[in-house]
C-alpha cells in the first residue's frame, strides 16, 4: 500500500511498486486526464508534476514517487502558472483532438515556473518531448508565449455571447 | 469548372448529384453514392421514422423537431452531433451550422455523441453511412443541418406566435428568444417547447442569407475547448465501467501468422492477472489494471505459427508494383482529347510512395460488454454503424441488441474508419462476463495499423517548343482502400475513384492527358486504409513534384510555369497567386543551400496553394523555415478551425514527408514507436501563416487538405536548395548529404531570372 499525495489530497493505493505511476493514476486513483501515448517515454502525453518538476508517468515507477506531491491535469489549474497557461490555450483555441494537450500544458507550466518570460529556444528545449500529432506546435507556441507576456499572440477565438 | 472535365462524361447521375451537393468542386472520390445503390439513407432537417426512437433514448426532451435538435422545459438547448469530433473541431461546425438557424448562442448550447443510425445521420456524400471522413462533413451537412435548425426555430415561432395570436413573420428570434418585435413580447424556447413540439413541420424554411449570419464566418472557440485543457474529457481510452477489466494484447507480428502454443504459467502467477484469452491470431491477458495486463502479457510464452507472409519485405513488394506497373492492366480514369503533336521534348520519372501508419495519439482501443443477447461497445470510432454491423456478426445477434457509445477521439486520421480493433476486443469480451477495456500498445498499434497504400508511379510528359505539355501520360500502381472497404462504390470498370483523384482532376489546363490506374492485390494480412488525405495526399506528391520538374526543364520560374497553364480566373490560380504574393515569391534571393517550392492542387472540393522554405544543411539535414498557405475553401464556418487545420494538416504532411515510412521484413512491419516512427517535433516547426480567400462559394472540406499539400511544397523547395529531385519519400538524408554536385549548384537558386509572377 502506498500513499499519494495527487492534487493536495492523500490517496492509498495497494499496487506493486514497480507500476508506473500512470497506470496507478489512471486505473488504480481513476484520474484519468494524464494519458498514455507511448510507453517509453517518447511521446510525453503521460507527463505530470512531482513537486513542480515535470516527469513522465509511463516510466517512473510509483515507489520512486517518495513524499512529493504529484500535481496532474487535474489539478495544475490551482497553480498560478497552471491558470495562466490553460487561460492562454483557451484563448487560442490550441486543441484539436485534445489527447497528447495533458501533456502540453504540464510541460508549458513547468517551463514557465522555472523560466516565466521564455525564448523561442526555451520553448523547444521545453516543449519537444511532447508529441502532438494534430500538429498544434504553432498554436502552442503562440500560447506560451501569451501566457507568460499576457500580450497577444496569434487569432484569438471569440467566446459567443461574451458582448451581449 | 466540373464542366469541362473530361472524366464528366463518364460520371453518372448519382455522382453529379454528390458534386452537386459537394459545392461543384473537382473532388471525385469520397463521393460515392455513384455505386452505393438506390436505397441512400438520406439526413433529414425533418422527423424521420427513426426519430421516435432516438428521441426517447435521449430522454424524450419536449421538443424534438428532428435528428439534431433537442430543447428542455427550462430552456436548454442539445445538439446531436452526426459527425465524431477527432480534433478537426467538427462538433465546433455543425454547433455553429445548427444554432445560426435555430437562433442560439454556441454558448448556450451542448453537444453530444449520436447513437448509431445511419437512417438518421448517414451522410448521402459517402452512400449513406454514418461516417467520418473524406473531408466531407461540413460541404455534406451544410444544407441539410442549416435547414434542420431552421425548421426548429420556425416552429418554437409558430409556437409563440400562436400564444400570442400574431404572425409568426412579426417575431425574430436571438439567443434562444422569441420577441414578438411589434409589442416587444418575448418567450424563451423553454416556454413554447411542448407546444412546438406538437406543431407540423413546416414544408419550407427560409435560410438566412449570408450577410445575416451572426455566428458562421467568426473565429467562434470551440464547444470541447474548455474539457481539454483541464483533462475533463473523455476518450475511449478513459471510459469506466463498473466491474471492468483490462486487457494488453499481442496479435501476430508477422501480418497473417497465427496463434501456437501458449505458456502462461509465468503470466499467471504475476498478481492482477486474471485471465488469458485467445483468438486464432492474438493472444490476450486480462488484469485489474493495464499494468498487470501488459506485464502478464510479457510473460507469455508464445509460439507464432508461420503465415504465408513470413518472407515478405517492402522491396518484394514495390518489385511487384513495378511489374504490374509495366504489365497492367490499366484501367482509364481520363482519357486525352485529340492527339498530341508530335515532336517535343520528352521527359520521364517514377516515384515510390510508402505505406504509412497512422499513430493517432490515443492507441486504439474499446470497451465491451457481452452479455446474454446483448453486446455494449464503448469507443471512439468514425464509423459507428459499422462497429454495431461487426459487433452483431461476431455475437450472433441482431444489430438491435448492439449499444455503441461513441466517445471523443483522441485523432481519428482514417484509422478509426476501420473496425479490426473493436471486432478483436468483441470477440475477446464475448469469453468473459465482465466488461473488457481492450488496449492495444503502441507498439501494437504500429504494427497492425492498416497502413496508407504503397504506391508506385510511373509519370511523363512531352513538351512543347513553348516548354508546355503537349501531352501528359500518369500511371499509378497500388492496392486499393475503396475496393475493400466500399467495393459497390467502385466504378463499373473497376476504377478506385479514390487513386485518381487530384491526378485526374488537374488545375492545369491540358487537353492531351492520360491517368490510368493500376491495381495490384497486397498479400493476406497487409490491409490497406485510408490515412488523412486519401488519394490526394499521393497524388499530389507525384503531380505537383512533375509539373516543377518539368518547370525546370523548360528552364522556367515554377510560380510562373504553373501560372502559364492555368485559366485565368480560376480558384487555384487564386490560391497560387495569394500564397506567391504572401511569401514574396522572387523578390529577394535565398541564402544558400535554401530553396522554396511551390505545390496548389484542388482537392476535397477546395482549393491550396503551400509555399515552402527549407534549407537542406551540407549533411543533409532539412530544416523548415517558413510556410505559407492560401486556401479558398468556399464560405468558411469558422475562420479559427481553417486556420488549425490548415497548419495542423500541412505538419501532418510535412511530418510524414520527412520521416515516416512504413517497412516489412519478413513479414513483420519493422517500425514500432515513436523511437523509430518518428513525428514531427516543436523544435522543428516552422512559421506558417495561413490565407483565406473570401468568397460565397458553397464550404470545401478542410481537414485533409493541408496534409495532401505538404509533401510536394517540401519537396519541391528541397530540389530549389539543392537540386536533387525526390523520387521516393520519406526524405533520405542520405541522398541529400551525398550530392555534393547538386550541392554546388545551390548558390543560383533562389535567383530565378526568368519569368518571375
Amino acid at each position: 500500500m502506498v500513499t499519494l499525495r495527487v492534487n493536495g489530497e492523500d490517496r492509498q493505493a495497494d499496487v506493486p511498486p514497480d507500476m508506473p505511476l500512470l497506470w496507478v493514476l489512471r486505473d488504480v486513483v481513476g484520474l484519468t486526464g494524464t494519458k498514455f501515448g507511448c510507453g517509453i517515454a517518447q511521446c510525453g502525453a503521460c507527463t505530470v508534476h512531482l513537486d513542480g518538476q515535470p516527469v513522465r508517468s509511463c516510466q517512473l515507477p510509483v515507489s520512486a514517487v517518495g513524499d512529493r506531491a504529484i500535481t496532474t491535469i487535474e489539478g495544475i489549474g490551482s497553480t498560478a502558472e497552471g491558470a495562466k497557461v490553460q487561460q492562454a490555450w483557451l484563448a487560442l483555441d490550441v486543441v484539436q483532438c485534445g489527447y497528447c494537450q495533458s501533456g502540453q500544458i504540464m510541460s508549458a507550466t513547468a517551463l514557465l515556473a522555472r523560466t516565466p518570460n521564455p525564448s523561442d529556444h526555451d520553448i523547444d528545449a521545453a516543449m519537444a518531448g511532447n508529441i502532438c500529432r494534430c500538429g498544434t506546435y504553432v498554436r502552442i507556441r503562440e500560447a506560451i508565449k501569451q501566457a507568460a507576456t499576457g500580450e497577444v499572440h496569434g487569432l484569438q477565438v471569440v467566446v459567443d455571447g461574451s458582448t451581449t | 469548372m466540373s464542366a469541362r472535365h473530361p472524366m464528366d462524361e463518364s460520371i453518372d447521375a448519382g455522382r453529379r448529384q454528390a458534386l452537386r451537393l459537394a459545392g461543384g468542386g473537382l473532388a471525385v472520390a469520397f463521393l460515392w453514392s455513384a455505386g452505393a445503390g438506390p436505397a441512400l439513407a438520406q439526413m433529414s432537417a425533418r422527423r424521420q421514422p427513426d426519430d421516435a426512437a432516438a428521441a426517447a433514448a435521449d430522454g424524450n426532451p419536449p421538443f424534438a423537431p428532428n435528428a439534431f435538435v433537442r430543447v428542455g422545459a427550462d430552456g436548454s438547448v442539445r445538439l446531436v452531433m452526426p459527425s465524431a469530433e477527432m480534433g478537426q473541431a467538427i462538433y465546433t461546425g455543425i454547433a455553429m451550422m445548427l444554432a445560426e438557424e435555430l437562433g442560439v448562442g454556441l454558448d448556450q448550447v451542448k453537444v453530444e455523441h449520436s447513437p448509431p443510425n445511419d437512417a438518421l445521420y448517414g451522410l448521402p456524400l459517402l452512400g449513406g453511412g454514418q461516417i467520418t471522413g473524406g473531408s466531407t462533413s461540413t460541404r455534406g451537412q451544410w444544407q441539410v443541418l442549416r435547414e434542420a435548425g431552421a425548421v426548429a426555430r420556425e416552429m418554437l415561432v409558430a409556437a409563440a406566435a400562436a400564444q400570442w395570436h400574431v404572425d409568426p413573420a412579426s417575431c425574430s428570434v436571438a439567443r434562444g428568444v422569441i420577441t414578438h418585435v411589434p409589442s416587444g413580447r418575448t418567450l424563451g424556447f423553454g416556454a413554447v417547447a411542448d407546444a412546438a413540439g406538437k406543431l407540423p413541420q413546416p414544408a419550407n424554411v427560409t435560410l438566412k442569407q449570408r450577410k445575416d449570419f451572426t455566428l458562421i464566418g467568426k473565429p467562434l472557440r470551440r464547444v470541447d475547448s474548455a474539457d481539454k485543457v483541464n483533462g475533463g474529457t473523455q476518450f475511449g481510452i478513459d471510459v469506466k465501467v463498473p466491474g471492468m477489466k483490462i486487457a494488453a494484447v499481442k496479435t501476430s507480428p508477422e501480418l497473417a501468422g497465427t496463434l501456437g502454443r501458449v505458456d502462461e504459467t509465468q503470466a499467471r502467477a504475476i498478481p492482477g492477472v486474471i485471465d488469458v484469452l485467445k483468438l486464432g491470431d492474438a493472444v490476450a491477458v486480462v488484469g485489474e489494471h493495464y499494468w498487470a495486463a501488459q506485464r502478464g502479457l510479457e510473460s507469455l510464452v508464445i509460439e507464432w505459427t508461420p503465415g504465408v507472409n513470413a518472407h515478405l519485405d517492402t522491396e518484394t513488394l514495390v518489385a511487384g508494383l513495378r511489374e504490374s506497373s509495366e504489365k497492367g492492366p490499366a484501367i482509364v480514369g481520363r482519357k486525352p482529347k485529340g492527339e498530341a503533336a508530335a515532336g517535343g521534348k520528352l521527359v520521364e520519372a517514377s516515384f515510390v510512395s510508402p505505406m504509412l501508419a497512422h499513430a493517432t495519439m490515443e492507441p486504439l482501443n474499446a470497451t465491451v460488454h457481452v452479455t446474454a443477447g446483448h453486446c455494449e461497445i464503448w469507443t471512439g470510432t468514425q464509423v459507428p454503424t459499422r462497429v454495431v454491423k461487426e459487433a452483431a456478426r461476431i455475437c450472433g445477434i441482431p444489430a438491435e441488441a448492439v449499444t455503441v457509445n461513441n466517445q471523443y477521439l483522441g485523432g481519428g486520421f482514417g484509422r478509426r474508419l476501420e473496425t479490426d480493433q473493436v471486432e478483436q476486443a468483441v470477440a475477446f469480451a464475448k469469453q468473459v462476463t465482465y466488461p473488457l477495456k481492450v488496449i492495444w500498445s503502441r507498439e501494437e498499434d504500429i504494427r497492425h495499423d492498416r497502413v496508407r497504400p504503397l504506391y508506385f508511379d510511373r509519370i511523363s510528359a512531352t513538351l512543347g517548343a513553348d516548354g508546355k505539355p503537349t501531352s501528359w501520360k500518369h500511371r499509378i500502381t497500388s492496392g486499393t482502400v475503396l475496393g475493400r472497404w466500399m467495393p459497390g462504390a467502385m466504378g463499373k470498370d473497376g476504377m478506385d475513384s479514390d487513386a485518381i483523384e487530384s491526378a485526374a482532376d488537374l488545375p492545369y489546363d491540358m487537353d492531351n492527358v492520360l491517368v490510368e490506374w493500376v491495381r495490384h492485390e497486397m498479400p493476406p494480412g497487409l490491409v490497406v486504409g485510408w490515412w488523412r488525405g486519401v488519394g490526394p495526399t499521393h497524388n499530389l506528391f507525384i503531380v505537383e513534384s512533375f509539373i516543377d520538374e518539368l518547370a525546370h526543364v523548360a528552364g522556367k520560374d515554377p510560380l510562373a510555369y504553373r501560372r502559364s497553364l492555368m485559366k485565368p480566373g480560376s480558384r487555384a490560380l487564386g490560391v497560387l497567386d495569394l500564397a506567391a504574393e504572401k511569401i514574396g515569391w522572387g523578390s529577394q534571393p535565398l541564402p544558400a543551400r535554401v530553396g522554396r517550392g511551390i505545390a496548389v492542387g484542388s482537392p476535397f472540393g477546395s482549393h491550396v496553394c503551400a509555399i515552402v522554405e527549407a534549407e537542406v544543411t551540407p549533411q543533409g539535414t532539412v530544416r523548415l523555415r517558413k510556410a505559407v498557405v492560401a486556401v479558398d475553401n468556399g464560405i468558411t464556418v469558422n475562420p479559427s478551425s481553417v486556420q488549425a487545420q490548415m497548419q495542423g494538416g500541412l505538419l501532418f504532411g510535412l511530418s510524414a514527408a520527412m520521416y515516416s515510412g512504413i517497412t516489412l521484413k519478413n513479414g513483420v512491419i519493422e517500425q514500432s514507436n515513436f523511437h523509430d516512427y518518428r513525428n514531427l517535433r516543436i523544435n522543428e516547426v516552422p512559421e506558417i501563416e495561413v490565407y483565406s480567400v473570401e468568397n460565397d462559394e458553397a464550404p470545401g472540406g478542410i481537414g485533409e487538405v493541408g496534409t495532401a499539400i505538404a509533401a510536394p511544397a517540401l519537396a519541391n523547395a528541397i530540389f530549389a536548395a539543392t537540386g536533387v529531385r525526390l523520387r521516393e519519400l520519406p526524405i533520405s538524408r542520405t541522398q541529400l548529404a551525398a550530392s555534393p554536385d547538386a550541392l554546388k549548384r545551390v548558390a543560383s537558386t533562389g535567383e530565378h531570372k526568368e519569368d518571375v509572377a
